[in-house]
């Protein structure tokens, strides 16, 4: 029941409100510049039926799964690092506040360069972008923790790990957690920049494809698709924050 | 058990503390009564080792504090629980940083929590208790260890009358039951004269202690009222006016 009412209850809302705009905004425009929505929909759901949809969402799946996975095991631990210890924190930080404004997109051709053209380069790019934002919302995170709860800690007796572990760690998993939904989104946004060339999977692609050919239901099968990711990535990670931090 | 002799602190080149001594028996409890930012935080961080004394030496047990001691349990102002722990594991958090095994350390956490009338909140997080609640919980996380002293930073002062003087209530119980010597600091004369077999008044800038007060009524509960614990709250309370 309550996985219902907090969760289907507000998508299934959303999605008539998105559906009643559409049409209206399909009815002023012309039917070739957009399709109505029952005719994307239609096309979407039959495209579920297809092992060609799911060929594609699974490729995409992978490469934002595996960026993620990948950005918050290398950001995660260094920005706990990073928040915890000063010396760590005077020899990274200069690196962090130079390279951060720098969107990582631009990097790409330097990317492709080094790691080629294949999934590795593409899952790159996106675990560059995504590391980013849960280093430094970690490690402000951990700068934050009240001294009192280190002190606490320290009281007892705790070593340098047993306070990393017992402090430090719990203190920044919700902060880690919460960068990591916030920029789902943003994966999913650079999945479609980095799928629509070199290569012939995933719905990047195939929103390219079908606007190649103007095929325009089918280009909204690969949108639909992204948002359907969109949606999993981020229930996703809201998953791993509830179970890893059950006191948030 | 306890020996603090002439230690002083600063922080900044700004001298805090100044030339304190005193010592606490093994079945003592010494109340420091002194207003607010007088440098009382600072005396318990030095005693239980998570400052550096400048100058001095603190013995406990005739041995040299540098660090943080099981021996030694601090209570924290605003109780200090892990607010990403329940209850049991904030309680059992000593003896796992000791390396009591799960199973033990858990039993004696749950037998602790229930004496100090928490039974059935162990898998409570801080969050959702009470201020007395909580203290409570920093109680029981602090008797845990089985320490041979207790150190309390105001611990009382964000609580409301009654909640306050039920849990001066149970602290005077357990340490008629477990004599633990402690070391409380307050700004509160009411609960110094509960709680404090002697009195230690600190004030000044750098602070020191200006005078002590023996309680021969400590240790009862029925002491508060009494006339005897007015006269001596009368006292003090007469004292520190010449000084804070």
């Amino acid at each position: 029941m309550i996985f219902i009412k907090r969760i289907v209850v507000p998508y299934v809302i959303t999605i008539l409100v998105v559906f009643l705009v559409w049409k209206v905004l399909a009815i002023l425009l012309s039917r070739n510049v957009l399709p109505y929505p029952e005719d994307a929909i239609h096309a979407f759901l039959s495209a579920l039926l297809t092992s060609e949809f799911w060929h594609h969402f699974a490729a995409s799946a992978f490469r934002a799964v595996m960026a993620m996975i990948i950005g918050w095991g290398i950001a995660f631990p260094i920005g706990i690092l990073m928040g915890s210890s000063h010396q760590v924190d005077k020899f990274l930080s200069p690196f962090v506040s130079m390279t951060y404004p720098i969107p990582k997109v631009v990097l790409l051709p330097v990317i492709l360069l080094l790691f080629g053209l294949g999934d590795f380069s593409k899952i790159i790019i996106i675990s560059l972008i995504l590391g980013y934002q849960v280093l430094v919302a970690t490690r402000d995170g951990v700068r934050g923790i009240q001294p009192q709860h280190l002190d606490s800690i320290r009281s007892l007796g705790a070593n340098k790990w047993q306070l990393l572990w017992e402090g430090y760690l719990p203190a920044a998993l919700p902060h880690g957690f919460t960068a990591l939904r916030l920029n789902s989104g943003v994966s999913v946004a650079v999945l479609f920049f980095v799928e629509s060339f070199a290569t012939t999977e995933g719905l990047g692609y195939l929103i390219m494809d079908a606007w190649g050919q103007l095929d325009f239901n089918a280009m909204f099968v690969g949108i639909f698709g992204m948002s359907l990711l969109g949606v999993i990535l981020n229930e996703g990670s809201n998953f791993l924050e509830k179970i890893s931090c059950p006191w948030y | 058990m306890l020996t603090v002799s002439h230690i002083c602190k600063g922080f900044d080149s700004k001298a805090v503390l100044k030339d304190i001594s005193f010592q606490l028996d093994a079945r003592e409890t010494i109340v420091i009564l002194g207003p607010s930012g007088c440098g009382k935080t600072t005396l318990l961080h030095l005693i239980s080792g998570l400052e550096k004394i400048e100058s001095g030496r603190i013995l406990i047990d005739n041995r040299a504090i540098s660090k943080p001691i099981p021996d030694v349990a601090l209570i924290l102002q605003n109780y200090g629980l892990l607010p990403w722990k329940t209850n049991l594991q904030n309680v059992a958090l000593g003896l796992k940083i000791q390396g009591v095994s799960r199973k033990d350390r858990n039993t004696r956490a749950r037998k602790i929590l229930t004496d100090l009338g928490l039974a059935g909140r162990e898998n409570d997080y801080p969050s959702v208790m009470s201020g007395g609640e909580q203290q409570r919980v920093a109680i029981a996380r602090a008797y845990a260890s089985e320490p041979r002293l207790l150190l309390m930073d105001e611990p009382f002062s964000s609580l409301d009358a009654i909640t306050r003087e039920n849990l001066q209530d149970t602290l005077l119980t357990t340490w008629l039951g477990t004599t633990v010597p402690y070391l409380l600091v307050t700004h509160s004369v009411e609960e110094a004269v509960f709680l404090g077999k002697r009195i230690l008044i600190l004030s000044g800038s750098p602070a020191s202690i200006h005078e002590i007060f023996d309680n021969p009524g400590f240790g009862d509960i029925a002491y508060r009222r009494s006339s005897s614990y007015y006269e001596l709250i009368r006292s003090i309370r007469h004292r520190i006016g010449e000084y804070w």
